[in-house]
């Protein structure tokens, strides 16, 4: 009972104040055959058991501490300053709730409106809410919001085939009984092939930028044409790309929304992470999520609360644009810090490396007898390769022999791919480590002996 | 409207703490990156932004302000956080270091099975326990927050009277005393709320229940102990009356603190739930979220859970250990987020778990009732209870008084907080008129609750002896009430100007 800090003496005197003789008894209003059940559970372990035997299923992973990395696929190893898990271990930070309470709460609130800002800047947007839980749920509220906006007179969502595979799948999972439909996805659909299935029934077209395979679809004309068909543009961006490429704004997106992690949040095996959300300032009241505006307090001071809350569950109830009431406060104070200390120069730097280093893994990578990249387009830190071999063998032999946890097998998600992997290559990879993934996939029977 | 989207010429004070864009210089860095070590590509000019609108600042700003920033929040390391339906306990600080193992943080989620079974194992136990802990058959741990494990809930009922060729099966009961996430959930999920009234006690009206149950119920959800701090008298006839018109149960878990180890939801006859393991176990609420909202079902909801899940695919045999993996269930939802749940948040409620076993739960529990009892005893004869009876891990209380005429319950909230507490929630449930609603968790002090008390009991006198205490309050806050109409409609939330291009 390490967190209870009752006394004996404590629960008499609580007890006798309650006016009952016993613990039991402030339970005699729940039915008696089901009262008191017995909990099938292990047995407590004190403090120091439960590290061991929590640090042993840790220790039993492999991750990237010990291994070189290229998997990604809308996932990525970047370089996390320390600072952020300084700030985030900010017991005022962490241990708070949501900030309702808008005189004790102006940390979380000034964080979370500085955070709004930097989305806004990145994705050259007007507005942008506090997050959403990742960037597949963004998409999700995307659609949502394109619905609400037109009053579901428009209810034809066009996905390209290049937006995250499991984006699109909880997309589908939220609006499997909204009435929204889907379409675009299920082929090899071009932007030009999206582009003829706009018509009036069009609420949005979601496009990714760069696209899953890594790489940047000619998007130049594509506002223009779906702003044509009356309908919003949706981009799914990686944050990181966009400390390099022009930003959605400048292209005429309409939305933006996108995962947050690689902005100095761990992998954590998918979670936590954080989705963000932008728009442009005249669908700000469409939004769904919290979102904190600026005001000042009662004595002229700058301040900063909640907005919009008549759009929130507490008060619209069954009216209400979502039932969201959590965001993830906590990832967005993260990014808000990594956006700080990375800063105008920092972010550009780390996209320029990432650019640099995929480019050379992949030129590296193309040079061998049976591989070959896809250079069909521009792309940033993430390439397809095609390979001799099922994906699968290549990374059990990659993992096995050189310590090396290979790229994402393409044909999980789009069967006409066969053998083709998806190499992400970041910050973090040295040119040691590209050149021994390039020797591995060079000599498929060789072993570096240098496994971890 | 002008570009810059500000209002700080409204503002008349300095503020308390300049934005990260005012501070600063350009030029000024705040992190070393390495030299490229590979030839530089080209980069295509013509797809390159221009100007980037960040901070250029040192680390040493970024972590004054920051910190600065910290100061200015309420937080339960700092003090005592009351919050009815939120239940603000102790995050345990071994919780952080076990979440953040490098073996855990640097785990990427589409790794091979085989090589994350540490992350699996813990994922099935964690499962296995909820399911233990609810009575009930299985668990998704996808949802990303209670309103996601709701969401999860109302789509399974849906998807199991689809599959069972009833369709039209389109309605959802919820009380009027429910939290806003009930018809908010049902609303998303394309079907219709039917909102019941609460009968003198704070129960369900039963006759009420009968009259709107016939065959276009597709189910109900309810809160137990309810929203008002109450368990429902008559629990088994409610399930009763609902399953016998063709309707499932959904329980919102928000309450779950009050439960453990005392009955089982499965038991008392629901087919679904969600927990909050950012309320229930611990695991913190980080300034509103990440949350993590697992959702259990029984025999007859399992195979419409969110996936994937984790599974056992071989079983182990003596000391070797099963081999698991992830897998959709047959009629799955589908998924509600990426990968598979809020990963780091799960390690958190697992290692509490641990720690506390079946009886450290029920003790949970026994201390949170008795914490909110004790605080509902001593502060019934100055403040109105709705609800004469004993209550669960919370209670409702109303923040007006005849005498005092004027004062509202979210004067006395304000108020608190010059005595150094964060006030309980306001205006919640929507059926007690000045709701106060109080839930002192079990990781306080029979000291801490005392010291509230004697805060409320004085708020009360205060409220009628010099009730501009109260409205003017809070006095000691780093800023005085806020003008949030101005907020919604100014509307401003960016500080940055748009990019010239925009125009």
């Amino acid at each position: 009972m390490t967190y209870i800090p009752h006394t004996d003496a404590d629960r008499e005197a609580m007890l006798k104040a309650i006016g009952v003789e016993s613990l039991d008894d402030l339970f005699d209003a729940v039915p008696t055959g089901q009262r008191f059940p017995r909990l099938d559970l292990p047995a407590p372990l004190s403090e120091p058991e439960a590290a061991w035997e929590v640090g042993g299923l840790a220790a039993s992973n492999v991750a990237a501490q010990d291994y070189a990395i290229f998997l990604g696929a809308g996932v990525y190893n970047h370089f996390i300053p320390s600072v952020i898990n300084h700030i985030l271990l900010r017991g005022e930070f962490y241990t708070a709730y949501t900030p309702y309470q808008p005189e004790m709460s102006q940390g979380t609130l000034q964080a979370i409106y500085e955070y709004q800002s930097m989305m806004c800047a990145l994705t050259g947007m007007e507005a942008a809410n506090a997050s959403h839980y990742d960037g597949a749920t963004s998409l999700a509220e995307a659609v949502t919001m394109a619905r609400a906006h037109f009053r579901g007179k428009r209810s034809k969502v066009i996905l390209c085939p290049g937006v995250h595979p499991q984006y699109r799948a909880v997309a589908r999972t939220y609006h499997q009984g909204s009435g929204m439909q889907f379409v675009g996805d299920k082929g090899n659909a071009t932007i030009p092939d999206l582009i003829d299935m706009l018509d009036d029934s069009t609420a949005m077209l979601v496009v990714s930028y760069p696209n899953f395979f890594g790489q940047i679809d000619d998007i130049g004309g594509l506002a223009t044409a779906v702003h044509n068909a009356g309908a919003l543009l949706c981009l799914v961006v990686d944050p990181i790309a966009l400390g390099l490429f022009k930003s959605p704004g400048e292209l005429g997106a309409d939305v933006v929304v996108g995962e947050g992690q690689p902005l100095g949040i761990p992998m954590s095996y998918g979670g936590p992470y954080l989705g963000f959300f932008a728009t442009r300032k005249k669908y700000a009241r469409q939004i769904a999520g919290r979102i904190i505006g600026e005001t000042v307090d009662k004595h002229g001071r700058r301040a900063y609360v909640m907005t919009l809350r008549p759009r929130e569950q507490d008060i619209r109830r069954e009216k209400a644009t979502s039932n969201i009431c959590t965001n993830q406060g906590l990832m967005a104070l993260a990014a808000c810090v990594y956006l700080s200390v990375m800063g105008k120069h920092g972010l550009r730097r780390v996209a320029e490396l990432c650019y640099h280093k995929a480019h050379y893994a992949a030129e590296q990578i193309n040079a061998l007898e049976d591989y070959s990249v896809d250079t069909s387009k521009p792309f940033f830190k993430e390439f397809v390769v095609t390979c001799p071999r099922p994906v699968s063998a290549i990374n059990e032999h990659l993992l096995e022999h050189w310590g090396i946890i290979g790229g994402y097998g393409l044909s999980q998600d789009y069967p006409q791919r066969e053998n083709q992997m998806l190499v992400a290559v970041t910050e973090m990879n040295t040119r040691d480590e590209i050149d021994t993934l390039v020797e591995a996939l060079r000599n498929p029977d060789a072993h570096a002996g240098h496994a971890h | 409207m002008t570009d810059e989207q500000t209002t700080q010429s409204n503002a008349t004070l300095p503020p308390l703490e300049p934005l990260i864009y005012d501070l600063g210089a350009p030029g000024r860095k705040g992190v070393n990156l390495p030299d490229s070590d590979v030839p530089e590509a080209r980069l295509p000019e013509h797809l390159v932004r221009t100007g980037l609108d960040l901070p250029e600042v040192s680390e040493m700003d970024v972590v004054r302000h920051f910190v600065r920033l910290s100061q200015f929040n309420y937080s339960i390391d700092t003090g005592f956080y009351p919050l009815g339906s939120c239940t603000m306990k102790y995050n345990p600080k071994l919780n952080e270091d076990m979440a953040r193992l490098p073996g855990f943080a640097l785990a990427h989620p589409l790794q091979d099975t085989t090589t994350v079974q540490g992350a699996l194992a813990l994922m099935y136990t964690l499962q296995a326990w909820l399911a233990e802990i609810s009575g009930m058959a299985g668990v998704s741990l996808q949802p990303a927050a209670g309103a996601h494990g709701e969401f999860a809930g109302i789509l399974m009922i849906r998807a199991y009277h689809i599959a069972n060729g009833e369709p039209n099966r389109t309605r959802i009961i919820v009380p009027d005393s429910a939290h806003g996430t009930n018809p908010a959930t049902t609303a998303m999920t394309g079907l219709d709320v039917v909102e019941i009234t609460s009968d003198n006690n704070g129960d369900v009206d039963l006759d009420r229940l009968r009259e709107v149950c016939d065959e276009t119920v597709a189910g109900m959800m309810i809160t137990v102990p309810n929203t008002l701090g109450v368990f429902e008298g008559h629990i088994n006839e409610i399930v009763d009356i609902v399953h016998g018109c063709g309707g499932l149960m959904y329980m919102d878990g928000a309450n779950m603190n009050a439960m453990l180890g005392i009955a089982k939801p499965g038991e008392l006859g629901f087919d679904v739930m969600h927990y909050n393991l950012h309320k229930t176990f611990s695991t913190p609420h980080g300034g509103g979220g990440p949350g993590s909202g697992p959702v259990a079902a029984n025999e007859k909801l399992l195979p419409f859970l969110p996936g994937p899940v984790a599974t056992i695919e071989e079983e182990g045999d003596g000391d070797i250990p099963p081999l698991y993996g992830l897998s959709m269930p047959e009629q799955s939802i589908g998924r509600l987020k990426a990968f598979y749940g809020n990963f780091g948040m799960l390690v958190r409620a697992f290692t509490y778990i641990m720690l506390h076993g079946g009886p450290g739960l029920k003790a949970v529990t026994q201390h949170a009732v008795l914490n909110a009892n004790y605080i509902r005893a001593r502060l019934k004869d100055s403040y109105t209870m709705p609800f004469e009876r004993i209550c669960g891990h919370e209670f409702v209380c109303e923040g007006h008084w005849t005498d005092a005429e004027g004062v509202h319950a979210l004067d006395v909230s304000k108020r608190l907080m010059d005595y150094g507490f964060h006030p309980p929630t306001n205006y919640f449930p929507l059926i007690v008129p000045e709701a106060l609603l109080i839930e002192p968790t079990e990781t306080e002090s029979k000291e801490a609750c005392d010291a509230f008390i004697e805060a409320m009991l004085t708020i009360a006198k205060e409220a009628k002896d010099n009730p501009d205490l109260l409205h003017e309050a809070p006095h000691k806050t780093p800023v005085g009430r806020v003008d949030e109409v101005r907020a919604a409609k100014e509307l401003v939330l960016c500080c940055r100007p748009i990019p010239a291009v925009e125009k």
